[in-house]
């Protein structure tokens, strides 16, 4: 039996109790041996509040330490966690811990009159521990002393198909939904991880996604699997590159992980030439496609690092990754690939039937292995659709993606496969376009939709902004569009703002640009 | 005359075609239709404009970048016509 998630960390603590775990940056630290105890602590409360193996506890708190031992006193106490976004709608967090009926919630004071009362609406049972504050695990600790002296309690050990964490995403009905992941999806992760980036307990992970976005896997369990510190950004320095740029390095961050979009504001506006950042040595980003030109200007403020684009949706984490040889050219406009299957996984690319098409090209990226996810929390239809099982009896997890196989082994992304449309008879990948504006020099972000239109068949509407609040003509755009584009991919309107609309993950809100266009 | 015609088919497009651009950048050598300015929806709009404003009948294949494709052969082909 493969030990549980939250096993490396046990060992972790026993390896190196004085070693700092978790930073908070202005509420201090915890080490390894006080977060193993605290976490004991919210066990104990959850099992004597009656949580047992196969649970579900959720915690809607903001980024602290008091999250970390929550997210580890759930696991030891062999519940699965369901981290909900705390700037999310309280109805829409409630809709989620109602959805996948979680046992008790972790919930910060502030937050929870609102969340009560949809609960409430929605007659949903759930044990609320109210956190009186939060920061430095210090409102948790006033939350577990005000519960009273638990019993010790064991800490369970999952089987590897027992729920680790559920991780909801936005659905395609309009109600999000639970992707449920196992102990072994996650420490198949977690284990690849550690092969690849190979982190000792000397390096300083970053921790910029918020919990409920997959990107924090990575960062707490691997960080906390080999003794390293994790350095906890909070919601509103992860949105300033210049506070971010002065955090990497006052906090000597090595090991860096977010979305693309951050570190090319982070490339542009962080300061980083006057920035002592030599403790980076990995810099990985992973959620969207990194715009060359930006990675080019990072890594020419960072030389000698690391650099992953890695890729994969939250129903397998990361499935395929690539490392990018520097310098980054100078005539490279393209992005980079996203490389080769993780080795824990397999991959193969199939036509709309799921069939294997030749090499070269394009279909949708399929994934088996240890890594995916067991399906969506009570949607069986959803989940069925979701995969595809092979004349061998394998279950195939069908991204969406499509990519094309352009040398043996290593995948391009396309594009999503509900973002291609047909324009007049011509195949056009929105993604294309948006890559095509990028090279605009005036351009900072671009996201292009087609919407339905009577007379044209679909419209193509680019959504910018302006680099330095710049917003070229019209006649401009079009002109330049034309030199890059074929004529039936030349976007029909061009619509700026000072920032497009960002998702609670900081990824460009596609839905929103549709309701905007 | 040309240039009366060269003013009115400017006017249009800025208004049709290009809503909110600065008069100055659309000038008589601009290349509208390779430029996707004028799609072939925009181009067909364009056509019937100049046949009912100018009262003149383009042919099939006057409907194209080779005659159309900017102010100064837009105006040219009308000038002709009207002759």
């Amino acid at each position: 039996m493969s030990a549980p998630l939250h096993q490396a960390f046990i060992e972790a603590a026993v390896r190196f109790p004085d070693h700092t775990a978790v930073v908070e940056a202005g509420n201090g630290s915890i080490s390894y041996a006080e977060l193993d105890a605290l976490s004991d602590r919210v066990r104990d409360l959850l099992v004597a509040l009656g949580v047992t193996h196969g649970d579900r506890v959720g915690f809607y708190l903001r980024k602290c330490i008091d999250g970390v031992a929550g997210m580890y006193g759930i696991l030891k106490a062999g519940a699965a966690y369901v981290p909900v976004d705390p700037g999310a709608p309280p109805a829409r967090n409630a809709y989620i811990m109602h959805n996948c009926s979680v046992k008790v919630a972790l919930v910060e004071a502030q937050l929870e009159a609102r969340f009560r009362a949809e609960l409430e609406a929605l007659g949903a049972q759930v044990r609320v521990i109210v956190l009186p504050h939060v920061g430095g695990g210090r409102g948790l600790a006033a939350a577990l002393d005000s519960a009273g002296v638990a019993p010790a309690a064991r800490t369970v050990s999952p089987a590897a198909d027992s729920l680790a964490y559920i991780l909801y995403t936005s659905g395609s009905t309009g109600k999000p939904k639970g992707v449920m992941l196992s102990h072994g999806n996650a420490v198949s992760f977690v284990d690849w991880c550690s092969e690849v980036f190979e982190p000792t307990q000397e390096d300083r992970f970053s921790s910029h996604a918020p919990f409920h976005f997959d990107l924090s896997i990575l960062d707490v369990h691997v960080s906390l699997k080999h003794g390293a510190a994790l350095v906890l950004i909070s919601e509103d320095t992860g949105k300033d590159p210049q506070r971010l740029a002065q955090l990497i390095a006052q906090e000597h961050v090595s090991i860096w992980y977010s979305a693309p979009s951050i570190l090319s504001l982070v490339a542009q506006f962080g300061d980083l030439a006057s920035r002592d950042c030599s403790a980076l040595r990995t810099v990985l980003f992973a959620g969207e496609v990194f715009p060359v030109k930006h990675l080019r200007t990072l890594t020419e403020l960072w030389p000698d690092r690391r650099y992953f684009n890695l890729y994969g949706p939250t129903e397998t984490n990361v499935c395929t990754f690539y490392e990018i040889r520097l310098p980054v050219p100078e005539d490279r406009t393209a992005p980079y690939p996203i490389g080769e299957v993780c080795s824990h996984l397999s991959g193969r690319v199939v036509d709309e039937t799921g069939k294997p098409i030749p090499d070269g090209e394009e279909g949708e990226l399929c994934i088996t292995g240890r890594g995916v996810m067991q399906g969506y929390w009570a949607m069986p239809e959803q989940t069925a659709r979701a995969f595809y099982v092979d004349s061998d009896g394998i279950r195939w997890y069908r991204t969406g993606d499509v990519v094309v196989e352009d040398q043996p082994g290593c995948y391009t992304y396309r594009g999503r496969r509900d973002r291609m449309v047909k324009r007049r008879g011509y195949r056009v990948e929105l993604g294309e376009i948006e890559a095509g504006l990028y090279q605009h020099g005036a351009v900072e972000e671009a996201a292009v939709i087609a919407v339905p239109d009577e007379e044209a068949g679909v419209r193509i509407i680019a959504f910018l902004s302006g680099r330095d609040g710049q917003r070229p003509s019209l006649i401009e755009m079009k002109r330049f569009c034309s030199e890059r584009l074929p004529l039936y991919m030349i976007p029909d309107r061009f619509s700026w703002h000072d920032k497009l609309p960002k998702t609670s993950t900081d990824k460009i809100d596609y839905q929103r640009l549709k309701e905007m266009g | 005359m040309s240039e009366q015609v060269k003013r009115a088919v400017k006017d249009f497009i800025l208004k049709e075609f290009l809503p909110g651009e600065d008069p100055a950048n659309l000038t008589d050598d601009l290349p509208l239709i390779t430029t996707g300015i004028l799609d072939s929806i925009a181009t067909l709009k364009l056509v019937l404009h100049l046949e009912e404003k100018y009262g003149i009948t383009l042919e099939a294949h006057e409907a194209d970048k080779e005659h159309l494709d900017t102010l100064d052969k837009i105006t040219a082909l009308v000038a002709g016509k009207m002759k």
